[in-house]
């Protein structure tokens, strides 16, 4: 048993919906009691769907379960079949479904459908959300695909691309315009968007984009098994991540002489330029899913110049690769499905800005530490209307643009500094490109309030007023690293009281 | 025409109506829903679901927007090792609850909330209830409650939080009114305030705020109810000896006024009294409804089921927004505490008792109502076939009870047909 309160990934049904969702022709008929169709306003609330997932719950209630929840799911079966007439079902069962031990796939085989029923084994109590979306479209695939000739051009499938997933709609569009102007048409985009027969044609594609590994590494892996389709292990998001995916696809195309256009790519300029100057070893914290959590750090050191502080994963799958990068980092990577963990990093580190998921815009807020989002689980506004994907060239110009808004800008930092309690500049305002902001007596009471408590004693170092009121001139955005640094400098030098005095040893410390 | 009629029930009402009960899909939450407002009520409260990381989920979703620095409610998700019973789930449980008790030494009263999975394998939470009791007596109580979808739907799971409570209370031979449902506070606080004006002498609300709020019952409670799901409380409470008060719900002008003229019948207030107490609130009701329920007026409605409001609700819209009802949809009927409701709406509509959602959405289809009232994993899918949409929820996370939220209730079923005829897209 392991007390939850906010939790990265939903149970492993959930994952089977997202790839049920978002492909046409396919139904999903899930053993499940009532409560569990609330899965269904992830998909029409969330991200905005205009149809209902094509999801068929069994409904069962506890008067049922004395009697026969078997025949209750066949009928669902069937009625599922007769309503949409699907070209292929998937049937599987919920956590509570999976108690009672019906066997989904052994009911709907006896029933003699015809269209291809696949049946899922998808562990609730031992694996989650991802898992669930990649085992479902691996089970697709091995039930629908089959050996054929390839295309005569040189094609290839973008595979992983989900229901409910992280700017995969726009992803998917950014990616076929890069591999368009290299030369190689798209034969299938899955699961999103793709019927059952799609599915069948994945066989005619020369390779395989791994696009998210998370949902469709387990199929790659088994169509470069079965009809020898290499997949590209790069994932195109950052500029340099992108120019690395283009020399994979070149290699495995055979397409060495291939032009390459950046001319679409604004970042390198942008970071290059001297209004980014001050983006310059901000120190920021990175979580999310391993995928993009690693691709952010990549951004983060090397096209963005900022300092990684700290950076870690949710999903376990990804520990690995995950740790490995954290160590180039000279980090330990942080590992763990736990909120409260992840927040406790975080408060610990003090970083300037955190780059991961809702939740940890959630501690932002909480903390007083900006958040750009770049990674699952979502929320409504990780689907934008405009264009805004994540891989690829315009893929960078938006990351680059994300992750500057949540910060002060260049010169207005400076002015901060130097004007610190300014009656109308004050740094209570926030930065000046964001709305809502609060007036400026009311946020004191309720920031500044809160402050003491925290304050007095802290590891047994105790802040003196005159020092507290000087902190308090520092602008919101380097405070909380400039009271963990005193802390950490007075508790070094042994000191029970922090001064003035002490306040400028550290800075001088630490100065950088 | 007096401003101030009394209520007048229609010639056949829907009392007597035959009931359409389908039995195939249902698109409705569980009662561990109801979490997400009671812990905002009962701010001592922590609510801890035994249960998968499908409730865990459910919890987050439904909560959506509504997130808090750290929540006063959790759920220990069973693994593996729970259910192959090589750990024994009961050491489990006591030992989260104290490391959670530890961790927030504010929690006065927890409530160990059963799921699907926790039923099916047959976990007994009243048995740890007893023994966490014990074990963390006097700083906090434990109880127990089932919100599991295998027996419970969205408001249900507030039912059974409350019915939970009331072996609890203890007794006592006072004289006075409770009033049962939880609301926010605002509201209660108008409640209770215009119910001591009629000179009831003690008025008392369960949930109470806080554990510290002493609640008794005896022969002499009275109790009213102001939430129509609530239909095991009703019979904890009569079981305790207590005397139910059966009203129409406390929804709009006529529906505030019948609810509070039955507290007024039962503590012999006389009539000149209820009318100066209720004489400018009733007028500011009807003067807000008749402003707000304007777009409303000659329009259709068809109700999915949901909360269990929509019996209440169509009654309020049909007789005093002059709406007409296609189908009310409910996902249960409690006769005994919406028969009232019932009585004073005119025959017409389908009445129907649980669900098979895709006949009931060809049946919605057909009829093309001017405004459905549906669940949120329908509402987008419908308003992209063309109806407008009132999203239930909100109805269960709005103050939309008594006189002063009377004209708030109706603009808010008002909105979605304004927003339409604004667009011009």
């Amino acid at each position: 048993m392991k007390l939850t309160v906010w939790t990265y990934e939903g149970p492993p049904h959930v994952g089977a919906m997202r790839v049920a969702t978002a492909m046409k022709g396919l139904h999903y008929v899930l053993h499940a009691p009532q409560g569990d169709t609330y899965a269904d306003l992830l998909f029409t609330m969330i991200e905005r769907r205009d149809h209902r997932p094509p999801v068929s719950y069994t409904t069962f209630q506890a008067r049922d379960l004395g009697s026969d929840t078997a025949t209750l799911f066949k009928d669902s079966c069937q009625d599922a079949y007769d309503r949409f007439k699907p070209e292929a079902i998937i049937v599987g069962a919920s956590c509570t479904a999976e108690l009672i031990q019906d066997d989904p796939g052994g009911l709907s085989e006896s029933m003699g459908l015809p269209v291809p029923v696949i049946p899922l084994e998808l562990p609730s109590y031992q694996r989650k959300e991802n898992f669930g979306a990649s085992e479902t479209f691996y089970e697709i695939c091995r039930a629908l695909t089959k050996p054929m000739e390839r295309t005569p051009e040189i094609t290839c499938n973008i595979l992983g691309p989900t229901a409910l997933g992280f700017r995969h709609r726009d992803d998917v569009v950014e990616l076929s315009s890069i591999l368009e102007s290299l030369g190689v048409a798209v034969n299938v985009v899955a699961p999103l968007d793709s019927t059952p027969a799609d599915i069948a044609q994945l066989g005619a594609a020369h390779f395989n984009v791994m696009l998210y590994p998370e949902t469709c590494e387990t199929a790659c892996r088994w169509l470069e098994r079965e009809y020898k389709q290499p997949f590209t292990k790069v994932v195109p998001i950052g500029v340099g991540a992108t120019r690395d995916f283009i020399a994979e696809v070149k290699e495995i195309a055979g397409l060495a002489d291939a032009a390459v256009d950046e001319s679409r790519l604004r970042l390198p300029w942008y970071s290059r330029s001297v209004d980014s100057t001050y983006l310059t070893g901000k120190r920021v914290f990175i979580f999310g899913d391993g995928t993009h959590a690693m691709a952010a750090a990549r951004i983060a050191k090397y096209e963005m110049g900022f300092e990684v502080v700290g950076m870690g994963c949710y999903n376990r799958e990804f520990a690995r690769p995950v740790r490995a990068c954290a160590k180039e980092l000279g980090l330990e990577a942080l590992i763990t499905d736990d909120y409260l963990e992840v927040e406790s990093a975080i408060e610990a580190l003090q970083p300037e800005m955190i780059l991961g998921t809702q939740m940890e815009r959630h501690i932002g807020k909480r903390l007083g530490i900006p958040c750009a989002v770049i990674s699952a689980p979502v929320h409504v506004q990780d689907f934008p209307a405009r264009f805004s994907p994540q891989v690829g060239w315009e893929g960078a110009n938006v990351i680059f643009d994300t992750w500057v808004h949540p910060l002060v800008m260049g010169l207005e930092e400076h002015l901060l500094h130097m004007f610190r309690e300014d009656f109308e500049f004050h740094d209570d305002a926030g930065a000046s490109h964001h709305g809502s902001h609060t007036p400026a007596a009311q946020k004191r009471r309720s920031t500044e309030d809160a402050a003491p408590a925290d304050l007095v004693i802290k590891d047994g170092v105790t802040w003196l007023a005159d020092a507290e009121k000087e902190l308090r001139k520092i602008p919101f955005f380097v405070r909380g690293k400039a009271r963990r640094n005193t802390e950490k400098f007075a508790a070094e030098q042994g000191l029970q009281a922090i001064s003035i005095e002490t306040l400028y040893e550290a800075k001088a410390h630490y100065a950088r | 025409m007096n401003a101030f009629a009394p209520v007048k029930a229609p010639a056949v009402g829907c009392g007597d109506a035959p009931v359409l009960k389908q039995r195939g899909q249902r698109e409705v939450f569980c009662g561990l829903t109801s979490i997400v407002w009671l812990h905002r009520k009962i701010q001592d409260a922590f609510f801890l679901v035994v249960g998968s990381r499908t409730c865990a989920h459910l919890l987050q979703s439904a909560a959506g927007v509504m997130i808090f620095a750290e929540p006063r409610f959790g759920t220990a998700i069973l693994e593996e090792k729970d259910l192959a019973g090589l750990a024994d789930a009961n050491e489990e449980l006591d030992r989260e609850v104290a490391r959670l008790l530890a961790r927030r030494p504010d929690i006065r009263q927890l409530f160990l909330v059963g799921s699907c999975p926790s039923e099916v394998i047959k976990l007994d939470l009243s048995r740890a209830a007893e023994r966490l009791t014990q074990a963390h007596a006097p700083q906090v109580r434990v109880l127990n409650f089932t919100g599991s979808g295998i027996e419970t739907t969205f408001t249900q799971g507030e039912d059974e939080c409350l019915a939970s409570m009331v072996p609890v209370l203890p007794q006592t031979d006072a004289e006075q009114l409770l009033l049962v449902g939880a609301l926010p506070d605002v509201v209660e606080d108008q409640l209770v305030g215009l119910i001591g004006q009629l000179g009831v002498p003690v008025v008392r609300a369960l949930p109470s705020r806080s554990a510290d709020v002493e609640v008794g019952i005896g022969p002499n409670t009275k109790f009213i109810v102001a939430q129509p799901f609530l239909g095991a409380t009703t019979g904890a409470l009569t079981g305790r000896g207590a005397h139910h008060l059966a009203a129409p719900f406390p929804f709009g002008e006529e529906g505030t006024t019948a609810w509070l003229r039955a507290v007024a019948d039962a503590f012999n207030v006389s009539p000149e009294k209820f009318d100066e107490v209720t004489a400018a609130p009733r007028a500011r009701a009807l003067k807000a409804i008749a402003a707000a329920s304007e777009r409303l007026n000659g329009k259709s409605v068809f109700f999915f089921p949901d909360s269990q409001l929509e019996i209440p609700l169509a009654r309020f819209l049909t007789r005093e927004c002059g709406m007409s009802a296609i189908e009310i949809g409910a996902p249960y009927i409690h006769r005994d505490l919406v028969g009232p409701d019932l009585d004073l709406i005119a025959e017409g509509p389908v009445l129907s008792e649980g669900q098979d959602v895709d006949l009931q959405l060809d049946r919605c289809r057909a009829a093309r109502p001017d405004l459905t009232v549906c669940g949120l994993g329908l509402a987008n899918p419908l308003e992209a076939e063309g109806l407008a949409t009132k999203w239930a929820i909100e109805l269960v996370f709005t103050p939309i009870h008594g006189y002063e939220q009377a004209g708030d209730l109706a603009a808010l079923f008002a909105k979605p047909l304004k927003r339409r005829e604004g667009l011009a897209l």
